[in-house]
């Protein structure tokens, strides 16, 4: 059957069994725009293209599939950019498809063009400039196949407008062969055999888990290996939900604005066992002092993240998934004569008694709302069964430490890039994907307007998205930087200069709440969330509160200030 | 720890973008090049990548791994672990009046290198080697005054016999 280029780049995503994208058009992809009505992907319809790569990246990180976007070229393609490197910071899986001028028109400074290839080949995984119809179809099963394989990405597929014209006999390819491109997955077995070994030596182990464990699907192993090993977990913020928030074991998230039990941890340990995380510089804190007296084992996907910013001393490339499989199968044969729950039984003890003594807290106040409130709050109503998407700030840190995530692919939060304006717009591309989930977006007020207008598009398509505005009149995390490390020079933080939220929402059509009182808190959030329709609940909180525990930047992970 | 020179093989898919994929990957983290050069080898489709890098061992690692990451490479091999060749094409434009023309074609001869242009002044001087007879030419050509020079950067290849002495 012979197809244009636009025709064959829908049928190619029907076969790649997508449902949605979200995108804009203009010009250069007009022609694929055409042939929409006749294909069975649905579009989204957004209101600026960093809302269709957010959407796409919330949509892969909700359902664990590929998200798709499509954009015009130019302007289209460049308001992406942030998007993509927010998802290639995360390792989200997107396809980003942006049109481009015809090919004779290419490097001409023609109208509309831009090197969208060359802008992202930074914060790609990988991507394309398609210069054939005959390449394409081959070119997207590969972008999808590397979107969601090895260690997952965005990929991007610029498509010249004469190639969406020309025709050609439609063959999607069954199997993917490239010879460069051979993600290692399976662990070497050697290296488990090891790791049991240190696991029975060890008396103070303890998992530090990220976001590799969620995109990998390992979290039942993992839930596994904790409870059945009695190893307590900390969690990245990318990794919360991979390990049931309510366990005992589970200390919550490490780092900066880690708990104090969770903290104190890492520094004890005499066995990390590092599992698809990174060691990221908001992790480690001071990285000389990180895990001091620890035996380092760091799984991961990705060669490049083992022995980047710490010394380890197991190494282990491999899918998290295949690679905790392979432990639980090599420790299941010892469980009845090695006591794995007494041998680190006083370890547990120690862990619980710091989590303890040093909760996650703050002074409660019987006038004001404090945030973190708010967000325990959510976490009653819901009872955790909710998709919580946040912005960047404040809002995130308490959503990170006041929610509960007992499940994974539950928090959607920009982690690796803290994309201000990413939670609405992955928060509505969530909600496409679930339409009977509630779907929250915890969010402050500063980065709730950067991308406020994606409003129109939960409203036009009725994906009844809960906005909940931690209300602060501050661009909140630098105040609270400024008041503890620049003397109070609250210079250009403060954002009480704001639109009427409540006015906002009902002039997009949707529901506007307020709330200036304790006791109304609870009320109103449940009022919003039975509502069908999307919300945004501005709630007026302490000023000037502050995340704790933090650890300065560069401090090591004991020196934490508490509330 | 150490800086020192490694000299790098990678072989990549040769495709739209690939060298700047290799290039920006050294920018973009900080990475220096000391040399990069490119061809297509006798394979279709595949080129040959000689790069020279110089950092400490955590670099160069990262390096490496950072290059195998790249979706279009198919193999890196860092020769400096390795015993191999590696040559540099040089030309030296050097000052050559009548008085000096005698010395430096004498310096030629036992260098083994090659006259490619001369003019009443100035010849222009080919030599192929590695790094140390090419720093002992220069070395030696100086003092009459070089006046323009271009490097290849280095080609290298494993040898086929590894052996330890
Ligand atoms: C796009 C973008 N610009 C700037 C920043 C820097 N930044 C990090 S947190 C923050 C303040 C966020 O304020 P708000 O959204 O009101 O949340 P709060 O911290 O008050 O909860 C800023 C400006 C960022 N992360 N992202």
């Amino acid at each position: 059957m012979k197809l244009t280029g636009a025709q064959i780049l829908l049928k190619c995503l029907e076969e790649e069994g997508v449902d949605v994208m979200f995108g804009f058009p203009g010009g250069a992809v007009i022609d694929i725009y055409d042939e929409i009505p006749n294909s069975s992907v649905e579009h989204i319809l957004v209101r600026h293209e960093q809302g269709a790569i957010h959407a796409a990246d919330g949509y892969a990180r909700a359902t664990g599939r590929v998200g798709v976007c499509l954009v015009t070229s130019g302007p289209g393609a460049t308001n992406t950019v942030t998007g993509i490197a927010t998802a290639y910071a995360d390792s989200i899986p997107v396809v980003i498809f942006t049109g481009q001028v015809p090919r004779p028109l290419i490097g001409n400074d023609a109208f509309q063009e831009v090197d969208i290839v060359g802008i992202t080949r930074p914060c790609t995984k990988h991507n394309y400039l398609v210069q054939d119809i005959k390449d394409l179809a081959e070119t997207v099963k590969q972008a999808f196949y590397l979107a969601r394989t090895g260690r997952p990405g965005p990929v991007l597929v610029d498509l010249p407008k004469d190639v969406q014209n020309q025709v050609f006999e439609f063959d999607y390819p069954e199997t993917v062969e490239m010879r460069s491109y051979k993600p290692t997955k399976k662990p070497h077995v050697g290296q488990i055999r090891k790791v049991v070994k240190l696991l029975k030596k060890a008396k103070k182990p303890l998992f530090y888990t990220g976001g590799g464990v969620v995109t990998s699907g390992s979290h039942e192993e993992l839930t596994w290996l904790g409870q059945n090993l009695n190893i307590p977990v900390t969690s990245t913020l990318m990794g919360l939900g991979a390990y049931p928030g309510d366990d005992d074991k589970f200390l919550g998230m490490l780092g900066m604005h880690g708990t104090y039990a969770a903290n104190m941890a890492v520094a004890h340990c005499d066995l990390l066992l590092a599992v698809g995380a990174r060691f990221d510089d908001r992790v480690t804190g001071k990285i000389d002092t990180f895990a001091p007296n620890a035996t380092i084992v760091h799984i991961d996907v990705d060669p490049t993240s083992i022995q980047k910013n710490v010394s380890v001393d197991v190494p282990l490339v491999a899918d998290c998934k295949s690679a905790l499989s392979a432990l639980v199968k090599e420790v299941k044969p010892t469980m009845d004569d090695f006591d794995w729950t007494k041998h680190t039984a006083g370890w547990v003890r120690k862990v619980k008694e710091w989590n303890e003594t040093h909760p996650l807290t703050y002074n409660s106040d019987d006038k004001v709302i404090k945030p973190q409130y708010v967000v325990e709050k959510i976490y009653e109503i819901t009872k955790g069964d909710a998709i919580i998407a946040t912005e960047v700030g404040q809002n995130q840190m308490w959503a990170a430490q006041f929610y509960k995530y007992t499940k994974p692919n539950t928090l959607l939060t920009s982690g690796g890039l803290g994309t201000m304006g990413y939670g609405f717009p992955a928060a509505m591309g969530a909600q496409k994907a679930f339409p009977d989930k509630l779907v929250i977006d915890i969010a402050g007020d500063g980065s709730i307007q950067m991308c406020i207008q994606e409003m129109m598009t939960v409203v036009c398509n009725k994906l009844p998205v809960k906005i909940v505005i931690l209300n602060n009149g501050y661009l909140g995390m630098v105040r609270q930087w400024q008041e503890l490390f620049y003397e109070k020079n609250y210079c250009e933080t403060c954002m009480d200069a704001q639109p009427d939220f409540v006015k906002l929402a009902e002039a997009y059509g949707a529901e506007g709440y307020r709330c200036t009182e304790k006791d109304k808190v609870e009320s109103t959030l449940r009022e919003a969330f039975a509502s069908d329709k999307p919300c945004i609940v501005d709630i007026r909180v302490e000023k000037e509160e502050n995340v704790y525990p933090m650890v300065p930047a560069g401090a090591s992970l004991t020196e934490m200030l508490l509330v | 720890m150490i800086m020192s020179k490694h000299t790098l093989s990678v072989m990549v898919e040769n495709e739209p973008g690939v060298l700047s994929r290799v290039a920006g990957l050294f920018s973009g983290r900080g990475f220096n090049i000391y040399s990069l050069n490119v061809a297509p080898t006798l394979e279709k489709g595949v080129s040959l990548m000689t790069i020279v890098a110089e950092g400490d061992d955590n670099i160069i690692e990262q390096i490496v791994k950072q290059l195998r990451k790249l979706v279009p490479t198919i193999k890196v091999k860092d020769l400096t672990e390795l015993k191999s060749v590696e040559r540099e094409m040089v030309l030296l434009k050097v000052n050559a009046e009548d008085s000096k023309r005698a010395e430096i074609l004498r310096i030629v001869d036992i260098f083994r290198c090659k006259v490619v242009d001369v003019s009443p002044d100035e010849v222009t001087i080919e030599v192929t080697g590695d790094e140390g007879k090419i720093s002992a030419l220069v070395n030696l050509l100086t003092r009459f005054g070089i006046k323009e020079i271009a490097r290849t950067g280095y080609v290298a290849m494993q040898r086929s016999m590894q052996i330890d002495l």
